[in-house]
């Protein structure tokens, strides 16, 4: 059993840090240059009462907050309106309704635009860290257990050049070989114009599509993982009780699963949930380089677009899903481990 | 950390340090990036900044002998431009780190050694800025102001202190425990006096070998910011020619030779810097390498060449210096 006062300010936590992303989302983007009407609506051509007209199309007449009108410049203001008629607020009820703002590309509601292709990326960082966290477990195990000799090392040279890849360049390394000499799809999530006699084909056509990202992935994080692994189960099997285990007569295949793998997971339970913000780094490179219609690859359009209010919602689905899923991690460790909860 | 963390003077640190065999490649591989970088308007054979003249042969030119790489989208030697831009990636990687290591120490010297409700309150903060995503949040940022040379360095360093408080924090706890400084204590030393005298020489050589893995984050950092389109126009960079590159047809082209070596350059650098920074972790840190089920004899045997052995040596020296 959880103890429900852990459970309660671990919740409470979180609730804070995403109320900080929210306050932090909205002020940095009044805060740093640039208008948004404007820099949304970049043509000179336009005439003052045009603009005018986008930012009270937008909201952007009216105050930041109480006693602030703009903070960029800074302009103090009336301090006795409606709160709720100011940005900070509206912005915050919205958000309450799960708004998240009127692309300035598409004029299409940020959230749907978003939502439609969360599910795409959460298909992706799944399939990719399920397989590198299977794959960096085991390598990680036989590396530490035959330590010091041609396999370890040879595991040890490996993590660490894997790591130092810059996932997007191994995404394009992947792809040049991958479209040319396997005659894999070089990019997208279904091959353009296909239509499908049944379910089955559909599948497949994705799982083509799926190969090279989800393999730039796996690449780009099995390093970390086998490393981490690697050095706990060191440790792991230099504790005494592995010598007992030795000394009873249990063979190396038991220790190894019943005594060391079990106590070797709970700094991986870490390390995953800390990583998820890398995760979150490599989903949006690799999406950019595979046009896989995700999450990463609209933040890419829309930084070229300088398609404000989809970064400011894009980053804010972000950071939610990694607090959340940090959350479930905190919880999953203190499940595993009971000690945690005591401290 | 555990008291095994003894080596108090950066001399002391270097030492042992060039008994690391991984350490000792990370800092070639670096030093000779570095040398690159410095060296580049003799080293490279044309001049990345000067217009070209132009036909429709000299773009995306296969390797030759008057251009060793081949060219890229804009005719320009992509050897001269690989050269020029390890300067980026060097200069970002360095000041960014230094950044963020300087909050990130200043943070975690401070919680760590004043403690209460200050300590509780800037590790608050550090959980909630470890959590929040970086790259989305640089990408953000960096799309909204300005993508020049020390805005990037600005948001990089800003960003990436998390870990580096932590550890330092950590680090400063133990060292507080420690008699000299109880004894400092009893007889008077200010608070700014024992961080000066005390503290900080023995938090220093853990913060140096934290740096040089937060230059390797940042690298990364910076050229996928870059790849991304967001990198100082006015400068070749490593991110820059991959993002020229990928959305001006190499790959259609053929043109491996546009891809290959900007990817090869980075690996070269942050393998430099990793190696560089887990070495001199090692040397700080030293853990037994073996355990029970290792093959062989070998386990007495190994632990005796290198390792725990010769680091506690080491560290009676160092205690009596």
């Amino acid at each position: 059993m959880l103890g429900s006062r852990y459970v309660l300010k671990k919740i409470g936590w979180a609730v804070l840090t995403i109320l900080f992303v929210i306050v932090l989302n909205f002020f940095l983007f009044r805060i740093l240059p640039g208008d948004p009407a404007r820099s949304g609506v970049r043509d000179p051509r336009l005439t003052a009462q045009a603009v005018e007209a986008i930012r009270v199309r937008f909201g952007l007449d009216k105050p930041i907050i109480n006693c602030f009108q703009s903070l960029n410049p800074v302009e103090v203001g009336d301090c006795f309106v409606n709160p709720m008629d100011t940005q900070f607020f509206i912005y915050a009820r919205n958000l309450l309704q799960g708004e998240l703002g009127i692309s300035y590309h598409s004029n299409r509601p940020v959230a749907d635009l978003l939502l439609e292709r969360l599910w795409n990326t959460v298909l992706l960082v799944g399939m990719g860290q399920i397989l590198s966290i299977i794959i960096g477990i085991v390598i990680g195990v036989i590396a530490a257990w035959k330590v010091r000799t041609s396999v370890d090392y040879g595991a040890l040279i490996g993590g660490l050049v894997a790591w130092s890849l810059p996932t997007f360049w191994l995404g394009i390394i992947l792809l040049m070989m991958g479209s040319r000499h396997f005659d894999l799809p070089i990019g997208g999530k279904i091959t353009p114009g296909a239509t499908y006699a049944n379910a089955w084909e559909q599948v497949l056509d994705v799982g083509r599509h799926m190969i090279l990202p989800t393999l730039t992935f796996t690449i780009v994080f099995v390093g970390e993982y086998l490393l981490i692994m690697r050095s706990t189960m060191v440790d792991v099997l230099s504790e005494d009780y592995v010598l007992t285990a030795k000394a009873k007569g249990l063979n190396n295949y038991q220790i190894l699963r019943n005594h060391a793998l079990r106590n070797s997971m709970l700094p991986m339970v870490t390390i995953i949930a800390l990583n998820l913000g890398f995760t979150v780094a490599g989903a949006i490179q690799i999406e950019a380089v595979f046009s896989w219609p995700g999450l990463g690859q609209t933040i890419f359009e829309a930084v070229n677009r300088r398609d404000y209010p989809v970064l400011q919602g894009a980053f804010l689905i972000i950071a939610v899903a990694v607090v959340f899923a940090n959350l479930i991690a905190d919880l999953l460790y203190s499940y595993l481990d009971p000690r945690v909860r005591a401290a | 950390m555990t008291a095994s963390t003894e080596i108090t003077s950066i001399r002391g640190l270097s030492r042992t340090f060039s008994r690391s065999t991984m350490g000792m490649i990370g800092l070639i591989l670096l030093l000779a990036a570095i040398l690159m970088a410095v060296f580049a308007p003799q080293l490279a054979p044309y001049d990345p900044y000067a217009p070209v003249k132009v036909t429709i042969d000299d773009i995306y030119a296969p390797p030759s002998a008057q251009h060793l790489l081949g060219t890229d989208d804009a005719a320009k030697d992509v050897l001269s431009n690989f050269m020029y831009g390890s300067r980026v990636s060097l200069v970002v990687g360095f000041f960014a780190a230094f950044i963020a290591v300087a909050i990130g120490g200043t943070i975690g010297i401070v919680a760590g050694f004043w403690g209460g409700k200050m300590e509780t309150g800037l590790m608050r903060f550090t959980d909630i800025m470890l959590v929040i995503p970086d790259l989305p949040l640089a990408i953000v940022i960096v799309a909204m102001t300005k993508p020049s040379l020390w805005n990037i360095i600005f948001i990089i360093g800003i960003l990436g202190w998390t870990g580096t408080a932590r550890l330092v924090r950590s680090q400063t706890l133990t060292v507080k425990e420690r008699k000299f400084v109880t004894r400092a204590r009893a007889v008077g030393a200010g608070n700014s006096y024992i961080v000066r005298r005390h503290i900080l020489p023995l938090v220093l050589p853990l913060m140096v070998a934290n740096t040089v893995l937060v230059i390797s984050l940042a690298i990364l950092s910076e050229s996928t910011l870059a790849f991304l389109g967001l990198s100082d126009p006015t400068l070749v960079s490593w991110g820059q020619m991959l993002n020229y590159a990928f959305t001006r047809g190499a790959m259609s082209a053929g043109a491996w030779w546009a891809l290959v070596p900007p990817g090869l350059g980075i690996v070269w650098v942050v393998l430099g810097c990793t190696l560089l920074g887990r070495g001199l972790e090692e040397v700080l840190n030293p853990r037994l390498e073996t355990h029970h089920l290792a093959v062989g004899k070998r386990m007495i045997a190994r632990s005796g060449v290198r390792g725990t052995a010769v680091a506690d040596v080491e560290t009676e020296e160092w205690q009596v210096l």
